[in-house]
């Protein structure tokens, strides 16, 4: 178990994505939020449990569904919410939105969209350190549809046989978008393909927050000391449908239920409780003072401005003239 | 001036580049110490430079992009191999949706000093999957630039520069072309991508060309030239950017223009081109303009079939003397 000054930092990152996203989603209702959204909720354990083994100048690599990972590696949740109503003030200026927020100053090499295609340019994030002689390791977070991608085991075989500092970060929520698992893989662990990479694969409850840490702190120290790839498999489950408007009627809801009942961030508080390293009117402060937080974020980024239409022209290509 | 071949051009530059330059580094199939690229242009390169900087990959098209793009947005310079363009396909989502975009998804955090090199063109009877030219793919999307060599002149300047360059480069080489040999200078020096080149000066009609076709045009402009037609030949040299003044100014002065491209014709790059002209300079023309381009076929492997479909000195002069009157 971290020590107690991070175990209530990770709980208070837990609390921050929570809240965030149910803002996120409040504030879709009243229609401030173009485009689609994909919300984090349920999954915060395994966000928070990688990245607290990590050290700001570590890299992650996102995905669609990626307000979490983003919180957790301490980007500015002000900056966040603002991309993702569209502001100029956004971490891209409102060129990317939701699914392509990026922070370069905290190691946060962005979110793409395009299921699996995280995980060669994770891979070559590690070799980039390879080459440079650094000891950053990687983090790369994707779901369990992005493992049936060309690009798992490509990006998954590079970095084994060249023993990249990488940690593949399976967050398997049982869905690709309505898909269920069983319906497009005949295993259970996405973890057990590890083995035809030749790398250790584990399998761990992705809500379940220490056990995600314990688990990424073993392969962060893997790939610390120059041994190669690991494969973690977090199982979790989103609260939420998979995008904006889609209200999961194919998931059945003893099963619902049942992960409701699996909610990472109680599961944490009580370990928290059980250890003396919070009392529960601590706990109340803390959630007390992220709820005012974040508040505090969504006026800054409802008030930010619109950039400028003619901005769409800018940052194709690096030199300020355009290619027209 | 001693002369070497496009080949060797383009391995002196990338041999000085990692020699300048310590994030430079090369991955690709086959290119190290056991086969030196299909095409040997990084011959002697991994002797030289270790594994770890001409890194051999499984054949696996779509990581080496990613794997290239990942190691270029945390500060490397990383010179890819794709062993022939048409096998740029595998890699497209990569190419296409991930090193192109990320500097503008990003709101410009991200830099991707990345350049891609392949092979296009047929001549030499490796039928429909290795043979294609596909340029016109690239120039369509937002965020690549886009560099194509005709001679081993042109193919160091520009690879150098590509090199430096802080956007992903998009470099086609030909296959026709490494063998060719051509005046290139013992001391350093780079050519600015969007300049063109006129490879020969003329009066009578501009012909565009491109890549190996170039070379096409030039033999076509000679022939043209013994029957009283002075043809001026322009090599863009880059796609993106696109020396667009270069070929209005010399379209005002021909008042015709033939647009020579191993593409296929349908939306090709010379449809781009002949666009540009259409815009710019429709009231300078004296005639339509004309392509020479390759039909919608995939490419055939038997020579009298794959001869029929490139283009030719002939169909050049064919085309220049429909306008030419």
């Amino acid at each position: 178990m971290p020590e107690k000054a991070k175990s209530i930092n990770m709980y208070r990152k837990m609390l921050e994505i929570r809240h965030f996203e149910e803002k996120v989603h409040e504030l879709y209702g009243q229609n401030l939020v173009p485009g689609t959204i994909h919300l984090y909720a349920g999954q915060e354990a395994t966000a928070v449990g990688v990245c607290a083994n990590l050290r700001r100048d570590d890299y992650i690599t996102s995905t669609h569904r990626g307000h979490g990972h983003c919180i957790a590696k301490d980007a500015k949740l002000e900056k966040i919410m603002a991309e993702i109503l569209g502001k100029k003030t956004g971490y891209c200026k409102g060129k990317g939105g939701s699914m392509h927020i990026a922070d370069f100053t905290i190691g946060m090499l962005g979110a793409t969209a395009v299921v699996g295609a995280g995980l060669p340019i994770a891979a070559g994030a590690g070799l980039s350190i390879k080459l440079r002689g650094t000891d950053q390791i990687v983090a790369c977070f994707f779901g369990d549809g992005a493992s049936n991608q060309g690009t798992f085991h490509e990006g998954i075989n590079m970095a084994a046989i060249w023993a990249l500092p990488v940690l593949f970060v399976c967050e398997n929520n049982l869905y690709a978008m309505g898909t269920r698992q069983s319906r497009v893989m005949t295993i259970e662990n996405v973890a057990d393909r590890a083995a035809a990479y030749g790398i250790p694969g584990m399998v761990v409850d992705g809500n379940d927050a220490l056990a995600v840490y314990e688990a990424a702190h073993e392969a962060v120290m893997r790939a610390r000391q120059g041994k190669g790839p690991t494969l973690i498999e977090c199982k979790t489950y989103r609260h939420k449908g998979h995008s904006r408007f889609d209200p999961a009627t194919y998931r059945p809801k003893e099963e619902v239920k049942n992960w409701l009942t699996k909610d990472p961030i109680p599961r944490f508080k009580k370990k928290l409780l059980e250890k003396d390293f919070l009392t529960e009117k601590e706990a109340i402060q803390i959630e007390e003072e992220v709820v005012k937080a974040v508040e505090a974020i969504v006026k800054f980024a409802v008030e930010s401005p619109y950039p400028a239409p003619e901005e769409a022209l800018e940052d194709v290509y690096t030199q300020k003239e355009a290619y027209k | 001036m001693r002369k070497i071949t496009y080949r060797d051009a383009l391995r002196e530059a990338l041999r000085e580049e990692m020699l300048r330059d310590k994030t430079v580094f090369l991955l690709g199939e086959d290119i190290g110490r056991y086969w030196h690229g299909a095409f040997k242009v990084t011959k002697g390169l991994a002797e030289e430079f270790g594994d770890e900087r001409v890194r051999d990959t499984p054949i696996s098209e779509s990581a080496i992009i990613g794997v290239a793009t990942g190691a270029a947005i945390t500060g490397m310079r990383p010179v890819a191999e794709i062993m022939f363009g048409d096998l740029s396909a595998l890699a497209m989502d990569q190419i296409a949706n991930q090193a192109a975009k990320l500097q503008y998804m990003f709101g410009g955090q991200a830099k991707v000093p990345l350049v891609i090199r392949m092979p296009f063109g047929a001549g030499v009877n490796i039928a429909a999957h290795h043979s294609q030219s596909l340029e016109a793919w690239f120039m369509h999307v937002p965020g690549l630039k886009i560099v194509m060599p005709s001679t081993p002149y042109d193919a160091k300047g520009l690879l150098k520069t590509a090199i430096r360059d802080d956007d992903p480069v998009m470099f086609f080489e030909h296959k026709l072309l490494y063998p060719i040999e051509g005046s290139v200078p013992e001391e350093e020096y780079t050519i600015p991508l969007g300049v063109a080149d006129v490879k020969r000066k003329g009066e009578d009609v501009t012909i565009v060309a491109t890549l190996y076709m170039v070379h096409k045009a030039l033999a076509a402009a000679e022939e043209l030239d013994r029957q009283g037609i002075n043809a001026e030949v322009i090599d863009p040299r880059t796609l993106v950017p696109l020396d667009k003044q270069t070929i209005l100014n010399s379209v005002k002065k021909t008042g015709r223009i033939v647009l020579v491209t191993e593409d296929c014709k349908t939306a090709g790059v010379s449809a781009e081109i002949a666009a540009v002209v259409a815009e710019d300079a429709l009231d300078y023309l004296d005639a339509p303009i004309k392509r020479v381009a390759e039909p919608d076929t995939p490419i055939p492997f038997s020579p009298p079939l794959e001869q029929f479909v490139i283009p030719n000195e002939k169909s050049i002069i064919k085309a220049v003397k429909e306008i030419v009157y």
